[in-house]
């Protein structure tokens, strides 16, 4: 028995063509909106490995460093340091934040690039918050001025940031470190990254001190230096936003942990907790937002699978009466409608994962196309596909054979 | 195969029930040997198109019988359990419009028939190619229906009509469509082929050139029919 579908396919191809592209880029649309899911997934676990840490010592009751502002003292990871099953703990902070890019034209804007700056503590590679390789350049070895930028950030090696009032030669570039929201991530000097938290610009700075001046509880005629500490309190920045801890082996992750979390009154997360927060806290609205989209993208492709389905049956209604009038099986039938529904949506799918696989990186953020969502996906528009022909099928199978005879 | 062509005895059908009820048919008596053409006549509303749809086994009749070949398909409210087995291999069908299957080539319309009865691709396109070649069309075996002229068109419907070897061919209108040289080259092929093929031919139609070329003529009205001869005119 020859396959009608298929004859009815190759003879009106452009027709399936064409609707399988259209069909294909919305399923491109579907599996790239998946893609960001996953890549957003995937930047909170990469943002997670990259730090090097198995703990997070962070502010009492926040969720931070990463979901929640977090601040505390820079010197609390010398106590740390010491506590039972700590192999290393360094100091981190973190601020996203408008990054210029080499020097303004006179009269012109400034390039800037959002980034997720990062400052580490004094040491090396291997150091917790270090980027643990490098795609060019060399790590940093100063004290100040020097940063390590991710490549998706577009600096080069040489080139100047400013942050803040200071300016930072990039001589390092890292790959995949980014913030959980996707941004680059450009590591400086602690310091500076404790400067660049809380800096002021002159005119704040002086502002500032006439304020502190001007207040008779720091300004006491009968305390010499009062008024001096003061100042000298609110234009440094003594906090960090959190400590990154790295274990030693044999200790386990809440052995470690709670000690910490009694001794020194600060909340202590261990890796499965922070992506939890990561993928369950910061990035669970986002997610809700991509889900409601891939249900609607499923219905407009289940309205447009029916739509042109039920077209093409209803083209070949005279034609159905006549297959029905000369003997042909219902089950023929509805197979041969079946049949151009999965083609329609087996192109369609082809289609769509090429164009996701090609647009992907096109798209600022990562998009991370996995094979269990293509197989997913498959085999959501392949049931999608069996339930919009249902219609066309009651359809075919509803034509009297008696129309084919006028009258 | 041939049988005794086709015979139906005292055939009624009544649409609706009760007060709104309308019989089409009214003891309808009609037999058509195999190797003959009859032509059926009658105006619109007349019953012709009910009577088709019950000798094509597309509708029951309301009470009567009814044999096509040897096999008897309805009698008094008893019928024949698969009617589409029924009509793909008893009964010929040959439409006003020919109706063929716009994506595929002439061959596989014709050879579709005896594919769906069961018959193995190459050997249906064998009979498909046979029957072509008797209608004079096996040039334009390849082509697809959208790429033949009318004339064309009609005589691989009534090959796809003959292909499965049936008892009977019912022919509704079928040279409508057609100039009165291809019409009565329709004719000539339907009576051919009922020769050939011990084929019993009913024609429908209103078609005034092609009466004179019937032998006997049923006309019906109300739902009634009569028969009687016809001239017989030589092709």
């Amino acid at each position: 028995m020859i396959s009608l579908a298929g004859r009815d396919i190759l003879h009106a191809w452009g027709k399936f063509i064409f609707t399988g592209v259209g069909l294909g880029l919305l399923i491109g649309v579907t599996l790239t909106m998946a893609g960001v899911y996953r890549g957003m997934v995937d930047d909170g676990r990469v943002l997670l490995d990259n730090s090097g840490a198995d703990l997070w010592v962070v502010q009492r009751d926040t969720l931070g460093p990463y979901a929640e502002s977090s601040s505390i003292p820079d010197d609390l990871w010398r106590s740390i340091r010491t506590m039972p099953g700590v192999a290393q703990a360094a100091n981190v902070t973190y601020l996203t934040m408008q990054v210029g890019r080499g020097e303004a034209e006179p009269g012109g804007a400034r390039v800037d690039v959002r980034a997720m700056v990062v400052g580490i503590a004094a040491g090396g590679p291997g150091t917790p918050g270090w980027p643990p390789q490098l795609a060019a350049g060399r790590q940093i070895t100063r004290g100040h001025y020097e940063a390590v930028a991710d490549l998706a950030s577009g600096l080069r090696l040489g080139e100047v940031v400013k942050i803040r009032r200071n300016h930072y030669t990039v001589v390092g570039l890292t790959r995949r470190m980014v913030s959980a929201s996707g941004d680059p991530m450009i590591f400086i000097p602690l310091k500076d990254a404790q400067e660049a938290q809380f800096l002021k610009d002159n005119d704040a700075v002086l502002m500032q001190r006439r304020r502190s001046e001007a207040n008779p509880a720091f300004n006491r005629p009968g305390v010499p230096g009062l008024l001096d500490a003061v100042i000298a309190a609110q234009t440094s920045n003594p906090s960090v936003n959190a400590v990154l801890v790295r274990i030693r082996p044999g200790y386990g992750v809440e052995e470690v942990a709670e000690p910490i979390r009694r001794w020194q009154r600060v909340t202590v997360y261990g890796r499965a907790q922070m992506e939890e927060i990561l993928v369950g806290k910061l990035i669970a609205t986002s997610a809700k937002q991509i889900a409601m989209f891939l249900v609607i993208l499923a219905a407009v492709s289940a309205a447009i699978v029916a739509f042109i389905i039920y077209t093409l049956t209803m083209d070949k209604i005279r034609e159905i009466a006549v297959l029905k009038l000369i003997g042909t099986r219902n089950r023929t039938i509805a197979a041969m409608i079946l049949q151009q529904a999965l083609v329609l949506g087996v192109i369609g799918f082809v289609v769509g994962k090429i164009a996701a696989t090609f647009a992907a990186p096109l798209f600022p953020k990562y998009v991370l196309l996995v094979p269990i969502d293509s197989i997913i996906g498959f085999c959501v528009v392949l049931a999608i596909c069996v339930l919009s022909s249902i219609v066309s099928i009651r359809l075919a199978l509803a034509v009297d054979p008696a129309a084919a005879i006028g009258g | 195969m041939a049988g005794q062509g086709i015979r139906i005895e005292g055939l009624s059908k009544r649409y609706g029930k009760g007060e709104t009820a309308v019989l089409a048919l009214k003891d309808v008596n009609m037999h058509v040997d195999p190797g003959e053409v009859v032509g059926l006549i009658g105006p619109s509303g007349s019953g012709k198109s009910t009577l088709l749809k019950c000798l094509g086994a597309v509708i029951d009749p309301t009470a009567g019988r009814m044999l096509l070949g040897d096999e008897l398909v309805f009698d008094n409210g008893w019928k024949v359990r698969d009617l589409r087995a029924l009509r793909r291999d008893k009964i010929g069908f040959v439409f006003q419009a020919p109706y063929l299957i716009s994506f595929l080539d002439v061959t596989d319309n014709v050879a579709l028939l005896p594919m769906l009865a069961g018959v193995p691709n190459d050997a249906a396109r064998t009979r498909a190619r046979e029957l072509l070649a008797a209608l004079d069309v096996q040039h334009r075996a390849s082509a697809m229906p959208a790429q033949l002229s009318g004339g064309e068109q009609q005589r691989v419907a009534i090959a796809r009509g003959l292909v499965n070897r049936p008892p009977v061919i019912l022919a509704d209108e079928p040279t409508a469509p057609l100039d009165s040289v291809r019409a009565l080259s329709v004719i000539r092929i339907l009576n051919d082929m009922a020769r050939r093929f011990e084929t019993a031919v009913i024609v429908v139609t209103h078609d005034e050139k092609i009466i004179p070329t019937f032998k006997r003529i049923y006309h019906i009205r109300d739902g009634v029919t009569h028969e009687e001869a016809g001239e017989g005119r030589s092709l």
